[in-house]
């Protein structure tokens, strides 16, 4: 994409021309957004906001939507809630105002640690060996190189559920269901092939010369990778940390069939969440606003990285 | 596709260099250079074998077994064929593979289509559109499970937001359908979560393409008198097809293995109108727990799309060589 600003000449489009396709584009991007919006929007409502009809586009906002996220319930009678002292926090206000008390604290965060912990850690396994065994196939010359890096790639194509039949039997021998390692290995597993693929592509980029330079100097082979190599290949690194990132935040089928309780992440947690008689329609869009919010701040942070990584990954291949 | 050519032109001199300089640097460093890479290479090729090869031997075992998941302890029988025999001559799954075809079918056409006119509209390089291209991007990014289940709220008949939108523009009653409970809409509403969330993956990989044709093309084509629409489907698309044929094939590997945003949706239903490959093969494997079963089917699965990958590769590249 880098030299997308290559100055057209002749070819440059009119004014109006640029005016249209901008405006085409707008209006796209708009009606793309109109879902998210509303997700973010009805987080905000109360339940019977919710559910209105027509949708209600101005409402009272309030908390209640993220109060029933963080809380499991138990309807009370007004008179043991009038005997209760006075509210401890906002929640604890809401709720009560529904003739419902805290009963303690749902499981969304656990989920939520969970998806952190097993998305994180699997992202930089799967950069760390990635990225050693980018450089191994980039430098040297291994036996079957490409024979391998096209398996390593193809490992890709099985279907989710066709890997996960013999992956949870063999989890289940060694008691790896329903762990936080299992899933970190798993996920692992998956990206490294991503990983393996894309820094190839980086350091294959990074002239050789560089590191030969710093050897004739003295250092050792580990101490150029380290030294010259690394500090070079940081954007592709980066780029691909993203990308494993997202996978693992966002991946759903292996979550839904490999764990069910303590290793739990929130993708297949968050359509559980359900109130009394029928969908908590505000906690359910509070629980994926939340989800949501930190891959949205990745990819605005780093959009030039992602533009890059998806474009060169996909024109590599 | 000007990038692969010069990695495959970089490729050569490279390994040639390899040789000369390593025998030179060999004894100056710790480890010597084979043993790095085999410290390098290793931990990668083991937790590939141990999570994906081994398991995938095992399945290969399995399908030619009547093993069920449930019953660990029961007498594995070996059957031979007969699983792969039952799979393929089993009406339900041919009906299955013929839903995914359909969904592959309409979400690509739908996605390039759409994903082309947009990377050709931002290529207008209107002012601001590096800025709305992220905003564009945004969906692909999310997690297909979760948006997906939001999406059913959206899709409710009388509160739903997509359908007070429809009524709108129509007139037509917001209750009068049901996006996600009827036969013929049920389809619909998944293809158009997934046009919606992966169009600009499209997008993008078709805007790296239309980048890649240099000015000077049009500008000779400028001087030639060319008008604009033979421009653009004489330079235009015949340059920007290898990418278009490159992003038709990943979103069709991924729709091919479609399983979280059907299963959120619909689950496979109203009946089983929605039932693709993926949401099959998890019925047979974690639901009836015919493992046996399920693992010829997924080994039937995978031998299809890297049979069809590799087929659509090579047509790939004779359009790349053209």
């Amino acid at each position: 994409m880098s030299n997308a600003t290559s100055a057209h000449s002749v070819v440059e489009p009119s004014a109006a021309t640029k005016r249209i396709a901008g405006i085409i584009v707008v209006l796209y991007a708009i009606i793309t957004m109109v879902p998210l919006a509303w997700i973010f929007m009805t987080s905000f409502k109360s339940p019977p906001d919710s559910i209105s009809y027509p949708p209600k586009l101005v409402f009272t906002p309030t908390l209640e939507g993220y109060c029933n996220l963080f809380t499991t319930r138990t309807r009370q009678t007004p008179e043991y809630i009038q005997s209760l002292g006075p509210p401890q926090s906002t929640c604890d206000e809401i709720t009560r105002s529904r003739n419902m008390v805290i009963a303690g604290p749902s499981n969304y965060w656990p989920r939520f640690t969970n998806s952190m912990v097993i998305a994180f850690g699997s992202t930089f396994l799967a950069v760390f060996l990635g990225t050693l065994a980018a450089y191994g196939f980039s430098r040297f010359r291994v036996p079957l190189a490409d024979d391998l890096l096209f398996f390593i790639l193809s490992t890709r194509m099985m279907p989710p559920i066709a890997v996960a039949i013999p992956i949870y039997l063999m989890y289940r021998e060694l008691g790896l269901s329903d762990t936080a390692l299992g899933m970190i290995l798993l996920y692992t597993a998956v990206n490294v092939s991503l990983a393996v693929w894309l820094l190839k592509g980086f350091i294959d980029e990074i002239p050789r010369e560089y590191e030969e330079a710093a050897m004739i100097d003295g250092y050792t082979r580990l101490q150029a990778f380290r030294k010259v190599v690394l500090p070079q290949a940081t954007t592709g690194i980066a780029a691909t940390a993203i990308f494993c990132l997202i996978f693992a935040w966002n991946e759903y089928a292996f979550a839904v069939l490999l764990t069910s309780g303590s290793a739990q992440t929130a993708p297949p947690f968050i359509p559980t969440i359900i109130g009394e008689g029928g969908m908590d329609w505000p906690a359910v869009a509070a629980g994926t606003t939340i989800f949501l919010v930190p891959i949205l701040v990745f990819t605005i942070l780093l959009r030039k990285q992602l533009l890059r990584g998806i474009t060169f990954g996909a024109v590599r291949k | 596709m000007i990038n692969s050519d010069t990695t495959i032109l970089e490729k050569e001199p490279e390994r040639a260099a390899a040789s000369t300089p390593v025998s030179l640097v060999r004894r100056i460093g710790g480890l010597s250079d084979r043993a790095i890479a085999w410290l390098f290479i290793t931990p990668t090729i083991a937790l590939l074998l141990a999570i994906n090869i081994f398991p995938l031997i095992w399945a290969v075992r399995l399908s030619f077994t009547n093993y069920r998941a449930n019953r660990p302890n029961a007498v594995l029988e070996t059957v031979g064929l007969q699983n792969y025999q039952r799979v393929l001559t089993d009406s339900d799954i041919w009906i299955a593979m013929q839903t995914t075809a359909h969904f592959v079918f309409w979400t690509i056409l739908l996605q390039t289509l759409i994903g082309f006119s947009l990377a050709y509209l931002i290529d207008r390089k209107f002012r601001g559109h590096a800025f709305w291209t992220t905003v564009i991007l945004i969906p692909m990014m999310l997690s297909p499970a979760v948006v997906g289940n939001f999406w059913r709220f959206l899709y409710q008949p009388q509160i739903g937001l997509f359908n007070y939108i429809v009524s709108y523009i129509t007139g037509v009653p917001p209750s009068s359908f049901e996006m996600l409970g009827s036969v013929s809409l049920a389809p619909w509403s998944i293809i158009i979560v997934d046009t919606w969330m992966w169009t600009p993956y499209v997008m993008l990989i078709c805007l790296a393409g239309l980048r890649s044709i240099p000015d000077y093309i049009y500008e000779a084509a400028e001087v030639d008198r060319a008008s604009a629409w033979r421009q653009f489907w004489s330079i235009t698309i015949p340059m920007a097809l290898p990418f278009i044929m490159l992003a038709v094939l990943f979103r069709g590997i991924e729709n091919f293995k479609m399983f979280d945003m059907v299963m959120l949706l619909t689950g496979g239903g109203p009946g089983s109108t929605t039932e693709v490959a993926s949401i099959t093969l998890k019925r047979e494997a974690f639901e009836s727990w015919r493992t046996g079963r399920a693992s010829a089917f997924a080994i039937i699965l995978f031998v299809a799309v890297f049979g069809l990958a590799n087929i659509y590769v090579n047509a790939l590249n004779r359009v790349k060589q053209r």
